[in-house]
């Protein structure tokens, strides 16, 4: 026997990395090299070439079971108490229908944003439901489907405010009795748009300046009062300020929804709706506001509209508001939303329908009056005597003492000061919890009564003018799913409509849709992750704080970088983040005039979204006709704007899909005329091992650890986008006002720049996904990882290069991890447009690649390394026989209106149907390949009509007997 | 080069049109736009009284392909704007000259118009531009 033969037999990178040896060489030999390597070195420049990557801990890589182990490790050094904190945090019971169904089920978890809404059809109904809980719980008629946080929901509503009042008013107030970290996150974005933020007291606001846009109060209060607002509204709006609503979707039930008071926006979060507190993410939240400033919300919202056979089909709204568009236009720069989590908030919303919500909140209430009562009796301590409805507010000599005796019996409480505690209450507590506070608070004097003995004495809090009397969720989905079955049944239902990786490979450019392996995915729902408040004491929460560490200094030695911060909970929040901590280096040298950003033309935009929002005057540079950034202008740009450029944002590998020569000649060029560089890290997966952006010369850089680090895109979120930085600038990365937070490995100096995020540790319940991948994977399998991913890429562009343009390549001819090809010249041979094409795939059972970015009238394939060469091919096959049928069109073979590429994508409901008067066969718009014979992908509408969407906006359920309506109508 | 051009119009090279008549105009935006945008969805429009100057944003054409600035070809004071828009954008579409105008104004500086192309020289401007994509 050999020892290797009796070496683990679980180890990962060949799980995760399709390509066998044999293949990887066969592979490289088609595409003109005789082996891997020496693709890779024609591909990845000289210059900025690593030798080797080396980790200090897991450099060879954790075998799966070895794995489970020290997740089992960490967990274990995890204690979860009860938690009354509350600040926007509450336990719940995740329905397990729910938790195995949805977050558990890779289904649900794998698909990507549903921008081909034919075969989206699943979750857009779910992400429906949910923006109609937002709009019948907040009582306005419009939401969106999702934020990041409340935190970020807070600062988006400031912004708009901004917006409606064009500018104009650059003052915004926020009331004292909102949760700290809520002020903190809207300081913090305040700074960017030149708005004065001011906290006061609810009854010292004052608008006498006349230069207030708007005001933010929060109901129920941070320390729980229940307020009536109605004529705070008035007056608000008497002095022409808008007034933004933070609230509580469980309250709602119980409360006069926000609507009916006057508000203009309402922000808020969705965990409490069946998503486990994990530490402080992730979570959707959510922002509704009235029909007037629908235009202006941002984040994405999901729209009803008609297919081509005239029957409803959902889509994403107003896709052109958003910055891949609008760049530094946009509305703001949110992209990844938190769908997984919104669908989640939706589907308890379905399960517990309205009287089931509504008894779950009068529990909680009931609680946390039988709380208050109880302390009454001891006359231990004074609670506040306004209204309440889960948040007790207690006055006592010493909350300190009172929060050690507590933590004894493993409860946490809030300590606000030291002679005021609150105690939140939830879905999770039960009446032997409250006995045990009731011990607490005794200081081991004997309580003379039993929660349950209290039970029938307690008032309820909350007075008749503040009930809430209007209905809500009266929809019939949220009232026929209620048993398991039903429900089990109805997640099925939805599931089936959606192509996710379960299917098929989504080839989309700049997503990197890689494997979400299985064991990074089971730690996420462990409780000892899944239970643990974000303000919890961070001795309790020792499992996490090891992770984080280890997980900076492997981030740090992955991208050449100092000090991470995990705060930045999508991408687009890293980009934000990373501009601000620039910001903040350079004012901290006294530089406040430089605020110049030069972006390339070929930027994500989202860069040029980010940059605004910081406030920075951007310059854009163009291209050459290969699509590297043109050094020149660059170099122009920046002599021109030395005294004030504050910094470039570039991606790299860049979105043409090129590794560019002259990456290293830029990043000088901005250094030398006092800039610094920003990479946008969208395309980290052709570069882990190979090169990294602190090599390169870049001064921070973002980590989508939702595209290169293996967490799902989850329909649309969650994402993360940790933050790395050179030394220099660690000092400012950003922390957090509840649980002080900074840069990992800690800094010496610090001097943060504020919270970016409500939680300070983002979404940290994802993390133990990335971390696992890297951990698994170890240095020479994530190295191997991006080898592959650019050999699948040149494998793909060399197979289809005989039948499409390849629109960019490197000096030799390579690509990088992705790549365009180009089908504007169809237009005019065949009438053929990218939609064309990428709806036709769906027939062919794939989800089209990214269409028409960065290049109009392209497709931009990126395969990563975990799809086999028989997917590969599988894929390019199907391209290969769609470019057939392009011929057909430009032969005259085929009818240029009515061929099958515009009768894409063809559901069952067409192809079923008793009349078929197209000029191509049934049997060949559903089986154009052999491999749909034995296992077919059905799309579930005809192609879905964008423009009757956009123009007639409804983004809540319609009664049934009005989506009759809706189709006759159309 | 197949759009519409009117011959009694002025055109901004970020192609609006403008049709003066006194010290009052008229603007739009052109076939030749519309076509490119596609199906127009959405009309931001400027409030009656605001000051447009010439060059500058004052509103937005969206259309499920893109959202597009409109720059005021002259520089005024909104007298009307197309309200007929909010509910039915299309007009932009199918009438851009006509019933698809989007505000008028009051001009402040007659000179200015004599910076913007005639028709022939819009034309020429599309063509060149088309051949650059």
């Amino acid at each position: 026997i050999s020892v290797d033969a009796v070496k683990p037999s679980d180890t990962f990178p060949r799980r995760h990395n399709s390509a066998t040896p044999d293949e990887q060489t066969h592979m490289a030999k088609f595409c003109g090299f005789d082996h891997i390597d020496s693709l890779i070195d024609a591909t990845v420049p000289k210059s900025i070439r690593l030798d080797s990557m080396k980790f200090s801990k897991f450099d060879a890589g954790l075998t799966e079971s070895q794995m489970i182990q020290h997740m089992v490790d960490l967990a274990s050094k995890n204690k979860v108490f009860k938690s009354f904190i509350g600040m926007g945090y509450y336990n719940t019971h995740v329905p397990t229908v729910i938790l195995r169904n949805i977050m558990e089920n890779p289904a649900w978890y794998t698909q990507y944003t549903p921008y081909q809404a034919e075969i989206s059809q699943g979750r857009l109904e779910s992400l429906l439901n949910f923006q109609t809980v937002i709009t019948d719980l907040t009582g306005l008629p419009m939401s969106n489907a999702s934020l990041l946080d409340e935190g970020t929901a807070a600062a988006e509503a400031m912004a708009m405010c901004n917006n409606i009042l064009k500018g104009k008013k650059k003052t915004f107030v926020i009331a004292s009795n909102c949760h700290p970290q809520t002020i903190d996150v809207c300081k913090t974005r305040a700074d960017g748009f030149d708005l004065k933020v001011v906290t006061s007291d609810l009854k010292d606001i004052d608008y006498s300046s006349g230069d207030v846009c708007g005001v933010l109060v929060q109901y129920p209060g941070t320390e729980g009062e229940v307020l009536d607002y109605a004529e705070f509204v008035k007056n608000a709006h008497a002095n022409g300020v808008k007034v933004v609503m933070a609230t509580d979707l469980l309250a709602l039930t119980v409360l006069k929804p926000p609507g009916e008071f006057g508000a203009d926006i309402v922000v808020g979060s969705a965990q409490r709706f069946g998503v486990p507190m994990g530490y402080g993410g992730p979570h959707a939240a959510f922002l509704a506001t009235s029909q007037e400033y629908k235009r202006m919300m941002p984040g994405r919202i999901i729209g009803i509209s008609v297919d081509s056979s005239g029957k409803q089909a959902l889509r994403m709204a107003m896709q052109t508001r958003e910055q891949h568009i609008r760049r530094d236009k946009a509305t703001s720069n949110i992209c990844t939303a938190q769908a997984l989590l919104a669908n989640m908030a939706a589907m308890y919303a379905v399960y517990h329908g309205p009287a089931g919500l509504k008894s779950i909140a009068q529990r909680v209430h009931g609680l946390a009056g039988i709380f208050s009562l109880g302390l009454n009796k001891l006359g231990v301590a004074e609670v506040q005597e306004l209204p309440f409805f889960d948040t007790v507010k207690i006055k006592c000599s010493d909350a300190h003492a009172i929060a050690d005796a507590a933590s004894k019996s493993e409860i946490n409480l809030r300590v606000v000061d030291s002679t005021t505690i609150t105690a939140s209450f939830d879905e999770t507590t039960t009446l032997d919890d409250v006995d045990k506070l009731f011990k607490v608070f005794a200081s081991g004097k004997p309580v003379p009564f039993t929660a349950e003995s209290l039970a029938p004495e307690v008032q309820n809090s909350i007075p008749s003018s503040l009930t809430r009397e209007s209905p809500y969720l009266t929809h019939p989905i949220f009232n026929m799913y209620h048993t398991e079955h039903e429900l089990l049944r109805y997640i099925h239902k939805l599931q089936s409509k959606d192509l996710s990786l379960c299917h098929s490979m989504i080839p989309l450019g700049s997503c990197t849709m890689k494997l979400n392996a299985t064991t990074e995915m089971m730690p996420v729902t462990w409780p000892s992750f899944t239970d643990i408040h974000p303000f919890a004491p961070v001795e309790q929460a020792q499992g996490y704080q090891e992770m984080f560490e280890n997980l900076g200094d492997l981030l740090c030695t992955i991208t050449g970088f100092d000090s991470f911060s995990l705060q930045p909970n999508a991408g687009a929040a890293g980009e934000y983040a990373g501009l601000m901590v620039i910001r903040a280096y350079h004012m901290s040298r006294g530089d406040h005039h430089r605020n110049v950003c030069i972006i390339p033309v070929s930027a994500h935009g989202t860069n040029p979204a980010s940059a605004a929002m910081c406030g920075m005057k951007i310059i854009t540079v163009g291209t050459d006709a290969k699509g590297n950034i043109n050094i020149e202008e660059v170099r122009k740009a920046a002599e021109a704007n030395k005294d004030n450029l504050a910094a470039l944002m570039v991606t790299y590998p860049s979105t043409h899909g090129v590794y560019e020569e002259g990456i290293d000649e830029i990043c000088n060029i901005i250094h030398e005329n006092g800039g610094q560089v920003y990479m946008d890290g969208a395309n980290m997966n052709a570069q882990v091992g190979l090169t990294s952006p602190g090599f390169i010369g870049a001064d921070v850089c973002h980590l989508n650890l939702h595209k290169t680090f293996c967490i799902p895109h989850g329909g649309g979120g969650p994402g993360m986008g940790p933050i790395g930085v050179k030394n220099h600038l660690a000092p400012f990365l950003p922390s957090h006002p509840v649980i002080p937070t900074g840069g990992i490995p800690q800094p010496e100096k610090t001097a943060p720049l504020g919270a970016i995020s409500a939680a300070p540790w983002g979404s940290a319940l994802i993390l133990p996904i990335s971390y696992t991948y890297i951990a698994m994977m170890g240095s020479g399998g994530l190295t191997d990882a991006s080898k592959i991913a650019i050999l699948n890429a040149n494998y793909m562009a060399k197979r289809l290069e005989k039948h499409y343009p390849v629109l960019f390549r490197g000096v030799n001819g390579t690509v990088a991890h992705e790549f365009i090809i180009d089908l504007r010249g169809f237009k005019n041979t065949a009438g053929i447009e990218p939609e064309d094409v990428a709806k036709r795939l769906m027939d062919y059972g794939f989800h089209g690649p990214t269409m028409s970015w960065p290049v109009p009238g392209t497709l931009m394939i990126e395969p990563t390394e975990s799809e086999s060469k028989a997917e590969l091919d599988r894929f390019c096959d199907a391209l290969i026989s769609i470019r057939e049928e392009i011929a057909q069109i430009e032969k005259g073979n085929a009818d240029v209106q009515n061929n099958v590429l515009k009768g894409a994508p063809h559901p069952p409901s067409l192809l079923m149907a008793d009349t078929w008067k197209k000029p191509y066969s049934r049997e060949y718009a559903a089986f154009p390949a052999p491999w749909l014979r034995s296992s077919k992908f059905w799309p579930t509408t005809g192609r879905v009509d964008n423009v009757y969407g956009d123009r007639k906006l409804v983004c809540t359920l319609l009664p049934e007997e009005e989506q009759v309506a809706a189709a006759v109508s159309a | 080069f197949s759009s519409v051009v009117l011959k009694d119009l002025k055109y901004a090279d970020s192609h609006e049109w403008v049709k003066i008549d006194g010290n009052k105009a008229t603007f739009g935006i052109t076939d030749h736009a519309q076509d490119h945008l596609g199906d127009v969805v959405y009309v931001e429009l400027p409030d009656v009284g605001h000051s447009v100057s010439q060059g500058k944003s004052f509103g937005a054409v969206e259309s499920v392909k893109a959202t597009s600035d409109i720059n005021s070809p002259v520089s005024g004071k909104v007298v009307e704007v197309n309200e007929e828009l909010t509910e039915s954008p299309g007009l932009v579409n199918s009438s851009p000259y006509e019933q698809g105008w989007i505000i008028k104004v009051e001009l402040s500086d007659a000179g200015e118009a004599e910076k913007l192309m005639d028709s022939d020289k819009y034309s020429k401007f599309c063509e060149e531009e088309d051949a650059k994509h």
